[in-house]
């Protein structure tokens, strides 16, 4: 994309969006497509269609995102839905998350990859249960910047006193959060008022745009740049003439930058060796920083599998078989005290205990439950288990990588649970 | 930035970094895994990601061809070469053998296509050659049941796919255990839009069928969309075959892409093309239009 006779780097923003059934999401969404022309014909004779089959008067912009056949029959979005965007300075990758409060653990797997969270409140009824919910979600997952739309502002005949009031309300919320970079928007999804242009109806409002906003605003991309980690993902070699005794080690790149030449010391055996080269495709390279795929090969042969980490001698993880973390459970069995579940942290595998519950998280108040510590689904606790085997780690607010693990039922083979390591 | 002359390089580079992660997890924690080539653009893009993953060894996955017998001709002969190329076992299984020994019954009439029974042909040859993973071209783009598609998606022991009851997918973490007979269907370029896929072809310099580009082909229209004509189509008494330039969006069965008028003959000009488009790429197939749940009702048969 040339832009002014230079060349321009589109940056990648994946955001989530969350709210309470009927705060209009997905119309959101449909609307932010529909004006950013986004929607395509096909799409657009789709949701006419559909719309009249269903008996609905108006456009209805949420049968865009409501891909599925009982979502699209019942009105209300029950799973996770991509949607793709792109304007002339960004492109976007959303997630778009049902509401619905039996459904947080879609919310947190919308959050687990994002960099920014949406969260909409409808005018009338202002900062609601799952509010707090999903704000408290956003801040659990690290989630640095939050909008908050104040949406249906149509039906409080866009009045600033109400966007006023929720928006004090909000800031208490976020200040009691810890989220430090929060903004506030008054929006009609249905009518598009503040979404891609400004809105005629609602003077009082000097700030950006919903579209604006998330096309300007600073993302702190790298969130791990200080500390080295490589994952070991699988071994690559070749056996072939030209390669015989290459030995690659495969991954992602998890925190911090690697060079050629430099010291690594490998967990869990805690060797040491040197970094020969980093390759990709027949290219080698200078370095390598967090996010990126490479092969790494080292000087020496040393036994590496899938699961061990690459780290600098000097700035080590914790090493430990007792972890302490943040849960939100997902699955219909309550977790079980004493229980023996998998669990995958990184590329890294290894079983545990639960050893036990330090309370639970009661979301309406944001206060610590230590008397009811049974967990059942969609429930938030703090909790400690015991690990098979020594596993490396550093904490989530540190590393979101090398700090996130998901719980495994060897029976189900269910991901029944996110752990964030604090 | 290593290339400023590339078109959306950063974007790019993390879809890249994303897609070759998910191949490498494919690579370590499945057994025999395949690679469903089709011939298309997309499922050549996952043959070139999948290098990029385990150079300088071979691709680890045998790629695997469901061949409808309603194949553009000019796919075979770049699939067999690219299998070649990269010393890739390369494995097809025939619908019309699947119709031969009465597991699909053929459509019949005037929209007949074997698209639908391709789910049959591929789900026997995954139980015949054991397969635990097949790893798909996919993208959330592409259709709206697809945007509601994991990474790393679940197929129970009859190969269907429950929309509903999906495992949560976090982060970077993929969970692909699974029971005995069941499989996986694992999706890199998920996160990719069709102008993703393109600008990532012209990058990279990847080889595509001539088929993308504009040619001379017989044609004819039917409800808004224009189809290749091939001698096992039925035509209705009101549909005229004619001869003029196009280029493939998508390249699928026959007897349900649909065609492109147009004089592209580089990448970029298909660039330009697709950015100003009106129309999205499944537009054109006809597989698509059956009923508004067309795909969601395939894909839990076990379609791609």
């Amino acid at each position: 994309m040339k832009i002014n006779g230079k060349s321009e780097n589109k940056s990648l923003l994946r955001f989530t969006t969350a709210g309470s059934v009927d705060d209009g999401k997905s119309t959101l969404i449909g609307r932010l497509l529909y004006d950013s022309k986004s929607i395509f014909e096909d799409q657009m004779e789709h949701i006419v269609q559909s719309g009249k089959r269903l008996g609905r008067d108006e456009l209805d912009l949420s049968l865009l995102t409501d891909g599925l056949r009982a979502e699209r029959e019942q009105g209300i979005t029950i799973d996770v839905a991509y949607r793709y965007f792109a304007t002339p300075r960004r492109k976007f990758i959303i997630a778009d998350t049902p509401g619905h409060i039996q459904y947080t653990r879609n919310m947190v797997t919308g959050a687990s990859t994002a960099d920014l969270a949406v969260i909409l409140i409808d005018a009338r009824k202002g900062v609601l249960e799952q509010t707090i919910r999903h704000s408290y979600i956003a801040s659990l997952l690290d989630i640095r910047h939050i909008i908050f739309c104040i949406n249906k502002m149509d039906m409080v005949e866009w009045a600033e006193s109400v966007f006023n009031r929720i928006k004090d309300e909000l800031t208490l919320l976020t200040v009691k959060l810890n989220i430090t970079d929060s903004h506030f928007i008054p929006i009609s999804a249905k009518y598009g008022d503040n979404v891609v242009d400004q809105s005629s109806r609602m003077n009082w409002y000097n700030g950006k745009t919903f579209l604006n906003l998330i096309e300007t605003i600073e993302i702190r991309k790298n969130k791990n740049p200080d500390n080295k980690r490589f994952p070991v993902q699988t071994i690559i070699r070749p056996n072939t003439t030209e390669f015989h005794d290459y030995r690659g080690y495969a991954g992602r790149v998890a925190g911090g930058v690697f060079r050629p030449g430099e010291e690594v010391t490998i967990l869990p055996s805690l060797r040491k060796s040197k970094i020969k080269s980093i390759d990709v495709l027949g290219k080698t390279l200078s370095e390598t920083v967090a996010g990126d795929s490479v092969a790494i090969s080292l000087e020496d042969e040393i036994d590496i599998s899938r699961g061990d980490m690459l780290v600098s001698t000097d700035d080590l993880p914790v090493i430990s078989q007792d972890i302490n973390l943040m849960i939100c459970w997902f699955n219909e069995r309550p977790m079980q005290l004493g229980g023996k579940y998998l669990i995958r942290i990184n590329s890294n595998e290894a079983g545990c205990i639960i050893k036990s519950v330090s309370y639970r998280m009661n979301i309406n108040t944001l206060e610590n439950d230590f008397e009811n510590r049974s967990i059942n689904m969609n429930d938030i606790a703090n909790i400690t288990i015991k690990t098979s085997k020594p596993v490396f780690f550093d904490s989530y607010k540190k590393n979101n990588i090398t700090g996130s693990m998901i719980f495994i039922d060897e029976g189900t083979n269910e991901t029944v649970a996110a752990g964030m390591i604090i | 930035m290593k290339n400023t002359l590339n078109i959306n390089d950063e974007h790019l580079k993390e879809l890249e970094d994303e897609a070759i992660f998910v191949m490498r997890e494919v690579a370590a924690q499945f057994e025999n895994k395949v690679l469903l080539f089709s011939g298309g653009k997309d499922s050549i893009v996952l043959v070139h990601l999948a290098r990029k993953a385990f150079w300088p060894a071979r691709i680890p996955f045998s790629l695997m061809h469901i061949d409808t017998g309603h194949n553009f001709e000019e796919t075979l002969k770049f699939r067999d070469d690219l299998a070649k190329e990269f010393g890739a076992e390369l494995i097809v299984r025939y619908v019309q053998d699947s119709i031969n020994n009465g597991r699909v019954t053929e459509e019949h009439g005037i929209n007949a296509s074997r698209n639908k029974a391709q789910s049959i042909t591929l789900l026997d040859a995954i139980e015949e050659l054991k397969i635990d993973v097949a790893i798909g071209g996919g993208r959330r783009d592409e259709e709206k049941a697809r945007a509601k598609e994991r990474f790393f998606s679940h197929r129970n022991e009859f190969g269907q796919w429950d929309p509903k009851n999906q495992r949560p997918e976090l982060w970077n973490i993929f969970n692909g255990r699974k029971h005995q007979g069941e499989h996986f269907r694992v999706f890199p370029i998920s996160n990719w839009t069709e102008l993703d896929v393109w600008q990532y072809i012209l990058n990279e310099s990847i080889k595509l069928p001539e088929l993308y580009y504009t040619h001379r082909r017989r044609i004819f229209s039917r409800n808004g969309v224009y189809l290749a004509w091939a001698p096992f189509m039925q035509l209705k008494p009101d549909e005229k075959v004619f001869e003029t330039d196009v280029r493939c969006r998508t390249i699928g069965d026959i007897t349900c892409t649909g065609v492109t008028l147009s004089k592209a003959d580089t990448l970029e000009e298909i660039i330009a093309e697709i950015a100003a488009t009106r129309v999205t790429e499944r537009g054109g197939r006809y597989d698509d239009k059956r009923s508004e749940a067309a795909m969601e009702d395939r894909k839990k048969e076990g379609y791609f």
